[in-house]
């Protein structure tokens, strides 16, 4: 990189820095090799300060930044065994339902950090256990305690004002109102969007993910539409695909011009960023204030 | 024994007067209850008409899928049947599908675009990949024989099918996890097409589909015989049987185009008919289109109504039926 040649200082100072974290956190039993191939994980290794430990990450893994350079080693489906096994780790975060990964782990006695997403208050939960895990208790307690604020602060912001019946979109064909899924009553985007102040029209639905056919959504009603995606949309592309929701013209939020696409990753990952995330939506669903 | 006018207008009017109905209830039936008054209500605009929106809108269009979609898949599994001379022979058996499924999983995995033409991508390509599994498979049946051998055919088909398959888990490799469900969901197949344009752009090639088909019926009787007898009755057999592919395949490609592969309808319907009617296609042929309407918008009223307010894809409704069905066909034959 340029600024390190440029900056001969700043990367010394950066050796020194990293040096000095890891005596510090040369305690015992804390891992040192981590591999992560949760999203929400890598987000919360990095935040509590041990992203320096992080040595491999999952395919689908975008943030932060100082991902890109470390190896990809799979991902919930595809786990590479033989680059885990051979990066050495002395943690590797696993999905609770990655049983055959989880077992060949565990013969190869790595130690393993496991992990279910859930709801909204499993986020926090999660920090903590992660935290205590890595040697960083204090500082979870210290995000753990910043999410709930902001959690609230949020929903003190939208406490008392009408909340708009919300239909939560996780994907669709892209050019038609196809094969459309959306968030049922159940998992930490309903939790979401519920502190954002808004009412999920499936959540008398309880699972993760519901098929909306056309009739339901237009049964349901939806005051408001909300797209939600982990990958940039150009502005052309958002012009385009709130565009193709037209045909539904009986749909409130249709009719009054009220289907957003939200292309933000703070939005789909339960990680260390989503009161951020809530916020976000909040501002979608009520406006900035 | 009556004559042949005699009965296809009776299995016209039982057929046909099965397949009417059903596409006169289809879409009164569905999730949430609606008012028909409304529905036709002229005097409240359309725009603020929910009930008008579900029926025209929702539920129209997914009945009339229903009916081209079966009618289709039904008809070319009737001429897959004749063609391979193998009473197990679906419209898939011959990779079509395989490949249309890889198409569409090709679009949808690396979210190819064509919403500048207004037209989405999944059904383009998927049509786009049937039509290559068709011609690989004609070329490889067609490359080392003089005619068209029905052997090479049924074992490239099959073989297609394997090879189409692996490289789907190949591009699903590619996949992250919302594209992999979709394209699971893709795969058990779904009438909601939530407008008509899937409709009308897969028009044509079923009228073409079937008016090759309403030819087809006299040679594939005497095909039925055997190539050799065929022939001796004056039947350019090679001619009919490149017909009968083509079209079938083409027939088929559409319909996986509108509502994803689904499943069974391509051997059941044939059956069901055939055990009705007797084995003349002239008569099997237009019973089976009918009935295959009929019977795919039956499936799919109770895929939108079994779990309700939930809607399953049909199918996994073709499926659960046609299992067993096949089973039971299976067993009865050895």
């Amino acid at each position: 990189m340029t600024t390190r040649t440029r900056h001969p200082f700043l990367l010394f100072a950066v050796l020194v820095a990293s040096l000095v974290g890891v005596t510090a956190h040369a305690q015992e039993g804390s891992p040192r090799r981590i591999i992560s191939f949760i999203p929400a994980v890598t987000e919360m290794l990095f935040a509590l300060g041990a992203g320096d430990r992080v040595v491999a990450v999952g395919s689908f893994d975008k943030y932060p930044p100082q991902i890109e350079k470390l190896p990809r080693v799979g991902a919930l489906l595809d786990p590479d065994l033989e680059r885990i096994i051979s990066l050495k780790p002395d943690m590797v975060t696993v999905y609770g339902s990655q049983t055959d990964l989880r077992t060949q782990l565990e013969r190869a006695k790595v130690p393993l950090f496991l992990y279910s997403h859930a709801d909204l208050s499993d986020v926090t939960k999660t920090l903590l256990e992660l935290g205590a895990r890595v040697g960083r208790t204090e500082r979870a307690h210290e995000l753990a305690g910043a999410i709930e604020r902001d959690l609230e602060a949020v929903r003190q912001r939208v406490a008392g004002q009408k909340r708009p019946r919300t239909l939560i979109v996780f994907g669709r064909e892209s050019g038609a109102l196809r094969g459309i899924y959306a968030s049922g009553g159940y998992g930490f985007v309903h939790d979401m969007v519920t502190a954002a102040g808004g009412d999920n029209v499936f959540a008398d639905l309880k699972q993760q993910a519901v098929q909306a056919t056309t009739e339901l959504i237009i049964a349901r009603r939806p005051d408001v539409i909300l797209e939600l995606r982990a990958d940039p949309v150009s502005p052309e592309q958002l012009a385009r695909q709130v565009g193709e929701w037209k045909p539904l013209s009986s749909v409130p939020a249709v009719r009054s011009g009220r289907v957003h696409i939200i292309a933000d990753l703070r939005t789909v990952v339960p990680g260390p960023r989503v009161a951020e995330g809530v916020d976000v939506i909040a501002r979608v669903l009520h406006g900035a204030r | 024994m009556t004559s042949i006018t005699q009965r296809l207008t009776l299995t016209l009017l039982v057929f046909g007067g099965l397949a009417v109905a059903a596409i006169l209830l289809g879409p009164l039936i569905g999730s949430t209850p609606i008012s028909l008054a409304r529905v036709f209500d002229r005097s409240i605009p359309f725009a603020d008409n929910p009930d008008a929106q579900i029926f025209f809108i929702a539920r129209l269009p997914r009945t009339l899928a229903g009916a081209l979609v079966g009618a289709m898949l039904a008809s070319a599994g009737v001429i897959f049947q004749g063609l391979l001379r193998n009473p197990l022979a679906t419209p898939f058996t011959l990779g079509v599908s395989a490949g249309a499924a890889l198409g569409a999983m090709l679009a949808i995995t690396f979210g190819w675009s064509l919403s500048w033409l207004g037209i989405p991508a999944a059904p383009v390509a998927s049509f786009a990949g049937s039509l290559m599994a068709v011609g690989i498979v004609y070329l490889l049946a067609t490359a080392r024989h003089r005619g068209m051998s029905t052997n090479v055919l049924l074992l490239a088909g099959v073989t297609m099918n394997a090879f189409f398959s692996a490289l789907i888990l190949f591009v699903q490799y590619f996949a992250d996890f919302a594209e992999t469900f979709r394209i699971l969901r893709w795969l058990m197949g779904d009438l909601d097409v939530s407008s008509y344009q899937p409709l009308v752009t897969a028009l044509p090639l079923a009228i073409f589909s079937f008016a090759t088909f309403a030819w087809l019926a006299r040679p594939l009787n005497l095909m039925s015989l055997g190539p050799d007898a065929a022939e001796s009755r004056g039947l350019n057999v090679l001619g009919a049987q490149r017909a009968a592919f083509l079209s079938a395949s083409l027939a088929t490609g559409a319909a996986v185009s509108v509502g994803g592969p689904v499943g069974f309808v391509g051997i059941i319907v044939p059956h069901l008919v055939r055990l009705l009617v007797g084995a003349d296609h002239r008569v099997v042929l237009p019973a089976s289109a009918l009935f295959g309407a009929a019977f795919l918008i039956g499936c799919d009223a109770v895929a939108r109504t079994v779990m309700s307010p939930l809607e399953l894809p049909v199918g996994v409704i073709t499926a659960l039926i046609g299992g067993p069905f096949f089973l039971w066909l299976l067993v009865r034959r050895t």
